[in-house]
């Protein structure tokens, strides 16, 4: 039952990086390359059109997690209490940069609303990224000080950083030069996404050059994903060992790399969606191998003394889980069906979409 | 810690008033819309279908404020209570995980194509939209009072001797005795509102003389939501509200309705006066005699229990604002009532639109049904205190024990800052869409 939930849980939020990525993507793109007004505005609608279903996928999460592993919730909800509410903040300047800025025919307000949409698209991608460092690398539950805890063994506060920026000393931060790493990894993989959902859902005159710079920021991928693999090993030796006992989850890393390697040939793609599927195997295949590279851990412990937490010690009951299957399912069948509905009717380019159009 | 606990209500109770400024009018308002498109469908009248697009973009924008004034309030539940989101997140989080899946997919998915896809679906496809639109708003306002209903009246639950709450029963979530009226009462409220917002837009268009064949038809559509409504918050739901209270929060009934003592026979109804605190009465008491006992137990000498009757910490921990909240609401809903009789009678008589004061009186009253709606909230909120789950958890006890109070304050600062500049947005794109008016078409 356990299992059954934290896979609908990693469906769903893989379902919210793959959907809420690209229009991330889109806004890292708006900041950097769109440089005319016709591409900036057609950029931002390509995001602004869809961002707020997207983030229904991260509420969804959210409430399942509350649900099905009420102990975990609590305990990072209230652990990463700053940088999630500072991810609040950004979700609210990107929605209103995103709504505001073709609200008035007005440069200066424009630009304002434009660097709004941009910046914070930049910023989050590197805290969801920094977020992944920070759940594969673990932290200090129960807040052990000299081998005793201070607290509840499922609880920890983490600043945002510490002055070592050290992913290996007992209290590390938020951020630090692992959890950056994979920050690093989290903007470039949503940045070539939102390049390719703009190269598939409008006309604008950068489309071409995206190409360019897919190709470009795979190669600064690659490197980056090897670095991030060898630092994982020095910050976690344990951390493959998933991998190694029980080989079938290969499979999720070999997503990954089937992205990687696909995005290489970016340039002969005969149809804009290849592109787009490659960058979703990166983020699902990132992902997964995240999370399966724990399992069936949510949250390393990184003392001694308090053990991790995993789908089990934070579960709710057995009751409230199989009872949640019931309407789960009838759920998740109703928003596929919305899924296609809206595909059909909203396919297509958006150019020329609008009001009553 | 007391300033932990401080800090931490009143971020949630900021966050959470500046949130409920908009699902209150994307609930009544998508039920006008779907009102308008209906009309539109039989009648064919260019004047409904305008109406309706041009509500659905005030819809629009209220909804985007919804939803990103929203997520904080989900997120919250674990970052400043973490405590309470551990011990009852088994059973609340099947309420908010179930709005999630039914609502908010619903609401957003047909929002994009009521708004882009007119021209796409044709008419009756287009009303469907409108209609699921409508749906996925209400569903969300049921389940997110299931859960309040399981805070305020908890059922179906089991307590561990870790003091976790698991579910016991999954249907007593949906048949529990608080969540109907409380449901209805709200959903009333809510098209109070709405019909508020909508009628006075309507006068302003007949006082600018601007749009005047929608304005004459905002005006009539509000003043009818607007009186049926009004008088539904008040009888049934709201009575049935109040008996609900007396009945599973008697200590909260005492203090909403300001009774410092025990009356044996048949207990007065308090209209005016400001609690006194300190010697435990009312000063400046207006109050009319057994209508509080008829009203509640239709007896007019059944003895209501007064604050005396319980200890202090049962008592909800701030007394004066519950007591004003809860006859702010009430004084506010008598007054809709009579302004929206008076307004429908002169409708019916068909002298409304040229009665000036009556006009401007509509147009200014809008802000009120939202004081109302909010100060509604508080009661159920403030009556349930101390405890977060009545007569088991303690709010106390329920906040995150690592985040300290030094932060919650900076996260305070920082939400009182974004909302004020969300605020002033909202109100700029609203006042623009209203100035536009329903014959303006985006390109």
């Amino acid at each position: 039952m356990e299992i059954f939930w934290f896979l609908i849980i990693a469906v769903v939020l893989a379902m919210f990086f793959v959907l809420d990525g690209y229009d991330f993507g889109a806004g890292i793109i708006h900041l950097f390359y769109a440089k005319s007004e016709k591409d900036k505005e057609v950029v931002a609608k390509s995001a602004g059109l869809f961002w707020d279903s997207n983030e229904v996928w991260l509420v969804a999460a959210g409430g399942m997690l509350f649900m099905a592993f009420p102990t975990f919730y609590a305990s990072v909800f209230s652990g990463f209490y700053l940088p999630l509410i500072l991810v609040l903040w950004l979700i609210i300047f990107r929605a209103i940069g995103l709504e505001f800025r073709s609200q008035f025919n007005y440069q200066m307000w424009k630009d304002i609303w434009d660097k709004s949409f941009g910046v914070s698209s930049l910023l989050l991608a590197l805290f969801f990224g920094i977020a992944l460092g920070n759940i594969v690398r673990g932290v200090n539950l129960g807040v052990v000080e000299q081998g005793v805890s201070t607290h509840e063994a499922h609880f920890f506060f983490l600043p945002l950083w510490n002055s070592s920026f050290s992913p290996l000393t007992e209290n590390p931060g938020v951020i630090d030069w692992f959890t950056l790493i994979i920050g690093f990894i989290s903007v470039v993989t949503l940045t070539i996404h939102g390049a390719n959902w703009i190269i598939i859902k409008t006309n604008a005159s950068i489309n071409s050059k995206l190409k360019n710079v897919i190709f470009k920021l795979n190669v600064t991928l690659l490197v980056l994903t090897i670095v991030s693999l060898v630092c994982w090993q020095i910050v976690n030796p344990k951390a493959l060992s998933n991998f190694t006992e029980k080989p079938y989850l290969l499979i999720f890393p070999m997503l990954y790399l089937t992205g990687l390697i696909g995005l290489f040939f970016i340039k002969k793609f005969k149809k804009d969606n290849y592109g787009f599927i490659c960058s979703t195997l990166l983020i699902i295949g990132g992902i997964s191998s995240s999370l399966a590279s724990l399992f069936p851990v949510l949250l390393p412990s990184i003392n001694d003394v308090n053990e991790s937490l995993s789908i089990y010690n934070t579960a709710a009951s057995e009751y409230g889980l199989s009872v949640a299957i019931g309407w789960g399912i009838i759920g998740i069948i109703l928003i596929f069906v919305y899924m296609i509905v809206q595909k059909r009717l909203m396919g297509g380019k958006i150019d020329h979409m609008d009001y009553g159009h | 810690m007391e300033d932990m606990l401080f800090y931490d209500r009143l971020q949630f109770a900021f966050t959470i008033t500046f949130h409920y400024i908009f699902p209150q009018l994307t609930m009544g308002l998508s039920l006008i819309i779907v009102f308008y498109k209906g009309l539109y469908l039989r009648k064919k009248l260019e004047k409904y279908n305008d109406a309706a697009k041009f509500f659905m973009k005030i819809f629009a924008v209220n909804f985007t404020m919804g939803v990103i004034t929203g997520i904080p309030m989900e997120f919250q539940f674990g970052t400043n209570w973490a405590k309470f989101s551990e011990l009852t997140g088994g059973i609340i989080g099947q309420t908010l995980a179930m709005e999630g899946m039914f609502s908010f997919f619903l609401e957003s998915s047909f929002l994009a194509l009521f708004i882009f896809g007119e021209k796409l679906m044709g008419q009756k496809l287009h009303f469907l939209t409108g209609f699921l639109v409508f749906l996925g708003s209400w569903a969300s306002g049921y389940f997110i009072l299931a859960t309040n209903a399981w805070m305020q009246h908890p059922v179906g639950y089991e307590i561990l001797d870790n003091g976790k709450f698991v579910l016991e029963n999954f249907s007593a979530l949906f048949t529990n005795p608080w969540l109907l009226p409380a449901f209805l009462h709200n959903q009333m409220a809510s098209v109070v509102t709405s019909s508020f917002v909508v009628a006075s837009i309507g006068a302003f268009y007949i006082l600018r003389n601007k749009n005047i064949e929608h304005g004459k038809l905002f005006l009539k559509t509000g003043v009818i939501f607007g009186l049926v409504s009004s008088l539904l918050v008040a009888f049934p739901t709201g009575d049935w509200n109040a008996k609900n209270v007396a009945k599973y929060q008697p200590a909260s009934f005492a203090a909403m309705e300001g009774i410092f003592e025990t009356e044996e026979a048949g207990a007065e109804i308090v209209l005016v006066g400001q609690p006194n605190m300190v010697e435990k009465k009312l000063d400046n008491k207006l109050a009319v005699p057994n209508i509080l006992s008829f009203l509640t137990y239709q007896d007019w000498d059944k003895q209501i229990v007064g604050m005396d009757h319980f200890e202090a910490e049962e008592l909800p921990d701030n007394i004066p604002a519950l007591y004003y909240s809860y006859h702010i609401m009430v004084g506010l809903g008598t007054i809709f009532i009579g302004l929206m009789s008076l307004s429908a009678f002169f409708l019916w008589r068909k002298k409304i639109y040229t009665i000036k004061p009556l006009l401007w009186a509509i147009m200014f009253l809008v802000p009120f049904p939202y004081i109302a709606n909010i100060t509604g909230w508080y009661v159920a909120e403030l009556g349930r205190q101390p405890f977060l789950v009545y007569g088991l958890l303690r709010t106390a006890d329920g906040v995150s024990p690592t985040v300290s109070s030094g932060n919650t304050l900076f996260t305070l600062l920082g939400f009182v800052a974004l909302y004020m500049l969300l605020g002033l947005l909202f109100l700029i794109l609203v006042g623009k869409t209203i100035h536009q008016g329903p014959k303006h078409q985006t390109h």
